[in-house]
C-alpha cells in the first residue's frame, strides 16, 4: 500500500487510517462530525495527496485537452481552473477532473486517486499529437485547506493576496518559505478555501506552518469521512458512487460542463442523448421518516415499483437530516415528489429536494 | 480500552449486563470507536422473541451501518429511549447511557457461550 508524504504525521495524530485507492489514508481524527463542523465554521486541512496530477506541455497540449475532456478548455486564460470530465466512447465517464491552465502552453489535469492508472493510459493512447506528458502524482503533495477562515489562516504564510483570489483561479509562488507552491482557490467542500500543490519534500514544513498559523482559529485536520459528508451536502458527485464508466454525464447533471461548441470524444453521441433526453436523472432527496440511505439501496414509488437506486447517502452533520443522491426515472425526478428508499426491506418515505442540500449564508 | 469486568462480551462487539433473567445489551467501547460518530440506532423488534445471533436492530454511523445481533435468545422488552434523541451517547457512554435494549433471556445457560472481559480483550487484540 502507498503512503503520502504525511502518512506518518496522520498516524502520530492518532487518525483512523483506512486503505483507499491503494493509499493508507486518514478517514478521521477527532470524529467526522467535529471535523465537518470545523470546515463549515472555521477551517480544516485535508491531505489529499493520493489524487493524481498530470502535466501536459507543448504547442498541441490544448488540442489534446480539448479532445479528451468535455468542458471547453480554450476559454481558460493562464492560472484559471475548470471542472471537467473525461467521457468514454460508450456514453459513460472515465473520471471527473480539474483542468489548470499553467504558464505558457502547459496544462495540469488533477484526477481521482482510484483512476490514476486508467486516466494516464487514456491520456497516452489519445496523445496522437506528440504532447509532452508527465505524471507527477507520486512526487506531489496536495493539501486542501477549507473553510471560511482559510484565507486569514494562510495569509501570513504568503505574499499572494489570498482574499483577492477568485474562485477557480490559481497562482504560483512562495508559501511558508517553500518555492513553487501552486495555490488554488478551489475545493470540494462548498466551504471556500484553497488547495495547495507542492513537492513532497516541503510536506511537513507546510503542514506544520499551516497548523501553527491556524492555532488561534481552531484549525483541525480533517479526513476522508468529513470530505465525503461535506461534498454530499453540496450535491457534488463522487466518482465510484454517483458517476462511473457506465453513468451518463447528462443524467448526472454534468450538462453544464459538456460543451458542444467543440468536438471531443463521444461528443456526437452525447449531443444525440441530450436531444433525446435521458431516462433517469441524478437527484437529491431527504428522508422524511427515520433511516439513513446508503449506496445501492433501492428507490421505489408509492406502489413499491422500482424507480431508481441510491448512489450516496449519509446523515448530514450540518442539517441533521438524512440525505442522499440517486438516479430515478425522470417522471419522478421533480422537486417535492414523494419517493421511498428501501432500507432493510422497509419503505422509508422521502422527497426529492433541490441541490445543494446545504446553502451557506 | 474500557472493558468493565462485570459484563459479558460477544465476538460481534456487544456487551451484556445480566440481572437475573434480564439482560441489558449495548456495543463495546471498541465497537463505537471503530464505527465513529453514531447518528441513529434502529430497533423495531420490541415485543419479539428472537434466537441467539438473530438481528434485533442496527447502528448507523456517519459512514457505515452495522447490524446488532442477539447475544443470547430472548424477548426484546424495551429499547433505550434516550438514544432515540441522543444517539451520540452510544459513543460517549457505551456501557451506561448508551445501552441499547433490555431483554428477557430465554435460557440463561446460553450465557456460558459469552466472553468474559479478558477473553474479549484478547479477541480485539488488546
Amino acid at each position: 500500500m502507498k503512503s503520502t508524504a504525511l502518512t506518518h504525521v496522520h498516524e502520530a495524530l492518532g487518525a483512523k487510517m483506512v486503505p483507499f485507492a491503494g493509499y493508507n489514508m486518514p478517514v478521521s481524527y477527532a470524529g467526522i462530525k467535529e471535523e465537518h463542523q470545523a470546515v463549515r465554521n472555521s477551517v480544516g486541512v485535508f491531505d489529499v495527496s493520493h489524487m493524481g496530477e498530470f502535466i501536459l506541455k507543448g504547442e498541441r497540449a490544448l488540442e489534446l485537452v480539448q479532445k479528451i475532456t468535455s468542458n471547453d478548455a480554450s476559454r481558460l486564460t493562464e492560472w484559471k481552473v475548470q471542472y471537467s470530465y473525461f467521457p468514454n466512447e460508450t456514453g459513460g465517464i472515465i473520471d471527473d477532473l480539474l483542468v489548470y491552465k499553467l504558464d505558457g502552453d502547459a496544462y495540469m489535469l488533477v484526477v481521482n486517486a482510484s483512476n490514476i492508472e486508467k486516466d494516464w493510459e487514456w491520456l497516452v493512447v489519445n496523445n496522437t499529437m506528440g504532447v509532452e506528458l508527465h505524471n507527477i502524482s507520486d512526487k506531489t503533495t496536495l493539501l486542501a485547506v477549507q473553510g471560511p477562515k482559510a484565507a486569514e489562516v494562510l495569509q501570513g504564510l504568503t505574499a499572494i493576496d489570498l482574499a483577492e483570489m477568485k474562485y477557480y483561479t490559481s497562482e504560483k509562488g512562495v508559501f511558508a518559505g517553500a518555492e513553487n507552491v501552486l495555490i488554488s482557490a478551489t475545493g470540494y467542500t462548498g466551504a471556500g478555501g484553497f488547495e495547495l500543490y507542492f513537492e513532497n519534500e516541503h510536506a511537513e514544513l507546510i503542514w506544520n506552518s499551516i497548523f501553527e498559523a491556524g492555532k488561534a482559529r481552531d484549525i483541525q485536520p480533517a479526513g476522508l469521512g468529513a470530505r465525503d459528508t461535506l461534498r454530499l451536502e453540496m450535491g457534488f458527485c463522487l466518482y465510484g458512487n454517483d458517476i462511473d464508466d457506465s453513468t451518463s454525464p447528462l443524467a448526472a447533471g454534468l450538462g453544464w460542463i459538456t460543451k458542444f461548441s467543440k468536438e471531443f470524444i463521444n461528443s456526437a453521441n452525447l449531443l444525440k442523448e441530450k436531444e433525446n433526453g435521458t431516462q433517469r436523472k441524478l437527484v437529491g432527496f431527504e428522508l422524511i421518516e427515520r433511516g439513513i440511505p446508503r449506496q445501492d439501496y433501492m428507490i421505489v414509488d408509492g406502489n413499491g415499483k422500482e424507480i431508481g437506486t441510491v448512489t450516496s447517502g449519509t446523515m448530514s452533520p450540518s442539517l441533521n437530516k438524512a440525505i442522499g443522491m440517486g438516479y430515478i426515472d425522470v417522471s419522478s425526478a421533480v422537486v417535492d415528489s414523494e419517493i421511498f428508499i428501501v432500507i432493510r426491506d422497509k419503505k422509508v418515505l422521502s422527497k426529492v429536494v433541490k441541490l445543494p442540500f446545504y446553502k451557506s449564508n | 480500552m474500557n472493558l468493565p469486568d462485570d459484563l459479558l462480551y460477544t465476538k460481534d462487539h456487544e456487551w451484556v449486563r445480566v440481572e437475573g433473567d434480564i439482560a441489558f445489551i449495548g456495543i463495546t467501547d471498541f465497537a463505537q470507536g471503530e464505527l465513529g460518530d453514531i447518528v441513529y440506532v434502529e430497533v423495531e423488534t420490541v415485543g419479539d422473541t428472537l434466537d441467539a445471533e438473530e438481528v434485533f436492530g442496527s447502528v448507523e454511523a456517519v459512514k457505515t451501518v452495522s447490524d446488532l445481533f442477539m447475544p443470547v435468545g430472548g424477548e426484546v422488552l424495551e429499547v433505550n429511549e434516550g438514544i432515540e434523541s441522543a444517539p451520540e451517547s452510544v459513543n460517549s457512554d457505551p456501557y451506561g447511557d448508551g445501552w441499547i435494549v433490555k431483554i428477557r433471556i430465554t435460557d440463561v445457560s446460553e450465557l456460558d457461550g459469552l466472553l468474559p472481559a479478558e477473553a474479549y480483550k484478547a479477541e480485539i487484540g488488546g
